[in-house]
């Protein structure tokens, strides 16, 4: 076999694999999070199918995908189908430029423990995550439903006003790494992880990823008291299902990001790579559930105001003073 | 238009060629999920199913309405901040070689920036409670 076609199949598995247990973090995800919210609010959650109910999320996917593919009167139809397409495609295209491991050696030649290292990585995961935001809009538009229309705008409002300090807290790692690329910036965690030198930065940062990912305490556009599920209320079967995928693989894609920007990526000692990656994203995701059991939702005046009034001049003044100590102490 | 670097196409590098393998599975797969969504469940066409749900009153009116002008202004807010973030990344990763030129430059950017963002708060641009935007609609007569 040339070194082609052995290359082309190791990237081939590698890619499966990576996918593969993306989908089952996210599926898994659900069950965790049911059950965790069950425990924390002294019920069990659900414990029916297979022991311990660990069955539920392949029940859940074969309810899914059997339950009729639902279109409204009046909804726009191209876009009404393939909107929540966009939510889990982006999310799941996220994870490509996100290191996972220090690589592998096999035959001689590298397996790198990323799907793509791009020299714009971190622009790459800024511009998906704004393409996500169409997911939601147009989902809620085309639905022809006043709920879900309500639900896209505040939804579309929401995730521009905290993209903004989203990008505006990375611009000191970027500073601080000197590259784009997420190999590079795990690479320059070597000695200390970011979140020491940036423990603002990371604040802002993970604020802002909530609010992105419409969580409690930010999920006013599918608050359920008022707007049904906001801009998913007519989606059914898959449609739905890829809407809820979408929004847990980009928990687990947050938990990712948080590790490469801020926690040092798969570095640790004493334990192998891969498994600090897990345990750094397993963090990230615990803490979201965890505060998705204790707190209450914001009103939508405070939830813009605290973004615009508090988020972003505070992430531009980090910015300038990170820049000037940086270049005082530089060597 | 630069050659093709055989690099960005070795499966074994981490490049463009690795990144469009993932995306066409990513793409084949949702397009998969939709297809078998569609295929395998039941259709039962009906009319009062068809309505759109609003709690079990029959809808008035369609459901693209106005909606009210504070969104619209984000958007519009969010294109200027936007733009200027895309800026100061540009000087985020050459910050040694710019050096201290470069931060002044930058800071005095970032504080017109701010001046910016002060003056739409004065405005009311960042005003979202629902007395100071009906005290900003013209009164009923």
């Amino acid at each position: 076999m040339s070194a082609w076609t052995l290359g082309i199949v190791l990237l081939l598995i590698k890619l499966l694999v990576v996918l593969v247990v993306l989908l089952l973090l996210a599926a898994y995800l659900i069950y965790v999070e049911r059950r965790l919210l069950g425990f924390m609010q002294l019920r069990l959650g659900p414990n029916r199918a297979g022991p311990q109910g660990l069955l539920q999320p392949i029940a859940d996917a074969v309810k899914l995908l059997t339950k009729e593919d639902f279109i409204p009167a009046g909804a726009d139809r191209v876009i009404f189908l393939y909107a929540p397409a966009l939510v889990a495609g982006t999310a799941l295209l996220i994870f490509a430029v996100i290191p996972f491991a220090r690589g592998w050696t096999f035959r001689g030649q590298e397996i790198p423990g990323v799907v793509s290292d791009l020299n714009v990585g971190l622009l790459f995961i800024l511009a998906l995550s704004s393409i996500g935001v169409y997911g939601v809009a147009l989902g809620g538009w085309a639905s022809n439903s006043k709920f879900a229309l309500l639900g896209a705008i505040r939804g579309a409002a929401q995730m521009i006003s905290y993209e903004l300090a989203l990008g505006l807290a990375l611009v000191p790692v970027v500073m601080l790494a000197r590259s784009f690329s997420l190999v590079d910036i795990v690479q320059a965690q070597a000695r200390l992880p970011f979140i020491i030198l940036q423990p603002l930065a990371f604040m802002i940062f993970f604020i802002s990823a909530v609010a992105e990912m419409k969580r409690i305490p930010f999920d006013i556009p599918e608050a359920e008291n008022e707007l049904v599920a906001g801009y998913h209320t007519e989606y059914s079967g898959m449609r739905f299902g890829l809407y809820f995928l979408g929004e847990y693989v980009t928990m687990v894609t947050l938990g990712a990001m948080l590790a490469a920007f801020f926690l040092g990526g798969w570095r640790g000692p004493l334990l192998p790579p891969l498994l600090w990656f897990f345990i750094k994203v397993f963090i990230v995701v615990f803490a979201l559930i965890w505060i998705r059991a204790t707190l209450p939702r914001l009103r939508y005046d405070r939830l813009m105001e605290f973004g615009w009034k508090i988020l972003i001049p505070v992430a531009l003044l980090n910015i300038i003073i990170t820049g000037g100590v940086m270049l005082a102490l530089r060597r | 238009m630069q050659p093709v670097n055989p690099v960005t196409l070795s499966p074994w590098a981490p490049g463009l060629f690795s990144l469009a393998l993932y995306t066409a599975i990513v793409v084949g797969l949702l397009a998969l999920l939709l297809i078998l969504t569609r295929w395998l469940g039941e259709q039962k066409p009906d009319l009062e199913k068809a309505r759109p749900y609003e709690c079990g009153v029959i809808p008035t009116g369609g459901a693209q309405f106005r909606y009210p002008v504070p969104f619209y202004l984000v958007a519009v807010f969010f294109l200027i901040f936007d733009v200027e973030t895309a800026l100061i990344f540009s000087w985020a990763v050459a910050i040694e070689d710019l050096s201290w030129l470069g931060w002044l430059q930058i800071s005095f950017f970032i504080i017109i920036l701010l001046v910016g963002l002060v003056y739409l708060w004065l405005k009311g641009g960042l005003d979202w409670r629902p007395q100071s935007i009906r005290k900003a609609l013209p009164p009923r007569s």
